[in-house]
């Protein structure tokens, strides 16, 4: 006869902390109807508990059904984006002590649809994004025989290794209030990724991604509110990324 | 038409717009500000040639720059192919139809027809 084992992580009880915050976490699911409303729990925490541990504790102790998506726990997936006292935050990477607040508010990303509670749908965010080819586009290859590998100096590097830092958990869509009101406009993720590649000295797809974002709701609908550089989390500078990408249109750069 | 030439456009009337409308108002200083209001002075201008020309320009440029700003902020507001062509048609034919009318106004008082 078999017995199941429990995890010793699962088996765990709740522990009891002096410092607690109370978790207001947003619940919602359109798919039944449900309107979004807030439910509360009250969640010790030390000072290395992040946002996603609260959560995770929520569910582990009070409520499995809340839905919320993480994987990494690091930073590095983009998974678990969303808005932490009004602010879009990956939730694995904000520690509730640098919140400085009794009340911690978790809602979904803003600018995405809500599939249920915390999770939103990416579908969007993925196909603008596949859509740039976020890949190094040319017609040879440095793993054919008798080619040699494709050498960059470290100016060439500098000019788009930052945007290479991208993890694609869509907290720039989320902070964009462009994104809010057009909901064709390709968005700062998407468009920092076109700069990443247009500006890799060993790319040749420039003209076939700027001819993709110089459309009534590409590039141009991009109004320098800066809030996408002021939320990642990977200190990626999508406005940056924007306007440099404007000077190619623009003529100013080659 | 690529959204970037139409930009083009968009910077360049508002850098045009900005310095004629300079021009505009340094004519003001050319006489005494309230004087320079009056019927008299007014009709003087549009039979100036020259003045004549640069209100004609200021309207086009204001024109084509506000009516695109018009129709990006449309555009922002609410998606749709119907309603972008909407937008995009009703934005060229409102600029048309205020060059017109502003242009005969021009017209007919700088040949004294007002
Ligand atoms: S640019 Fe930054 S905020 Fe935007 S998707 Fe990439 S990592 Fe996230
Ligand atoms: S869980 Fe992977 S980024 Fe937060």
């Amino acid at each position: 006869m078999s017995t199941t084992q429990i995890s010793e992580e699962e088996s765990q009880t709740i522990v009891s902390s002096p410092k607690s915050i109370i978790l207001r976490i947003s619940r919602s699911n359109p798919q039944t109807g449900t309107a979004k409303s807030f439910m509360e729990f009250k969640v010790p925490y030390e000072k290395w508990t992040t946002v996603l541990d609260a959560i995770l504790e929520v569910k582990k102790h009070f409520d499995h059904s809340v839905g919320v998506r993480y994987s990494c726990r690091q930073a590095t997936c983009g998974s678990c984006g969303m808005i932490i006292n009004g602010k879009p935050r990956l939730a694995c990477f904000t520690k509730i002590v640098e919140l400085n607040s009794d009340v911690v508010t978790v809602e979904p990303m803003n600018n995405f649809p809500v599939i249920r509670d915390l999770a939103v749908n990416f579908d969007r965010m993925f196909s603008t994004h596949k859509k740039l080819k976020p890949y190094i586009v040319r017609d040879d290859s440095e793993i054919t025989s008798k080619t040699k590998e494709f050498l960059q100096t470290p100016e060439e590097v500098e000019k788009y290794i930052q945007f290479s830092s991208c993890i694609k958990c869509g907290l720039c869509n989320s902070a964009c209030p462009t994104m809010a009101t057009d909901s064709s406009f390709i968005g700062p993720q998407a468009l920092a990724q076109a700069y990443r590649y247009i500006a890799d000295s060993r790319d040749k797809g420039k003209n076939e991604r700027l001819k993709i974002i110089d459309e009534p709701h590409g590039i141009w609908r991009c109004h320098f509110a800066g809030s996408c550089s002021m939320v990642c989390p990977k200190g990626v500078d999508p406005a940056m990324g924007i306007q440099l990408l404007r000077g190619y249109l623009l003529g100013f750069r080659r | 038409m690529r959204e970037s030439i139409v930009m083009k456009v968009h910077y360049g009337t508002a850098l045009g717009a900005v310095a004629l409308v300079a021009v505009h108002i340094l004519f003001r200083l050319t006489q005494e500000f309230s004087k320079s209001l009056q019927y008299e002075s007014v009709i003087a201008n549009y039979e100036f040639l020259p003045y004549a020309l640069v209100l004609e320009l200021i309207l086009v440029l204001i024109s084509i720059h506000g009516f695109n700003g018009l129709r990006v902020i449309l555009l922002e507001l609410k998606q749709g192919r119907g309603y972008e062509k909407a937008v995009t048609y009703g934005c060229i034919a409102a600029m048309v139809a205020v060059i017109a009318y502003g242009s005969r106004t021009i017209i007919l008082a700088s040949m004294g027809m007002s």
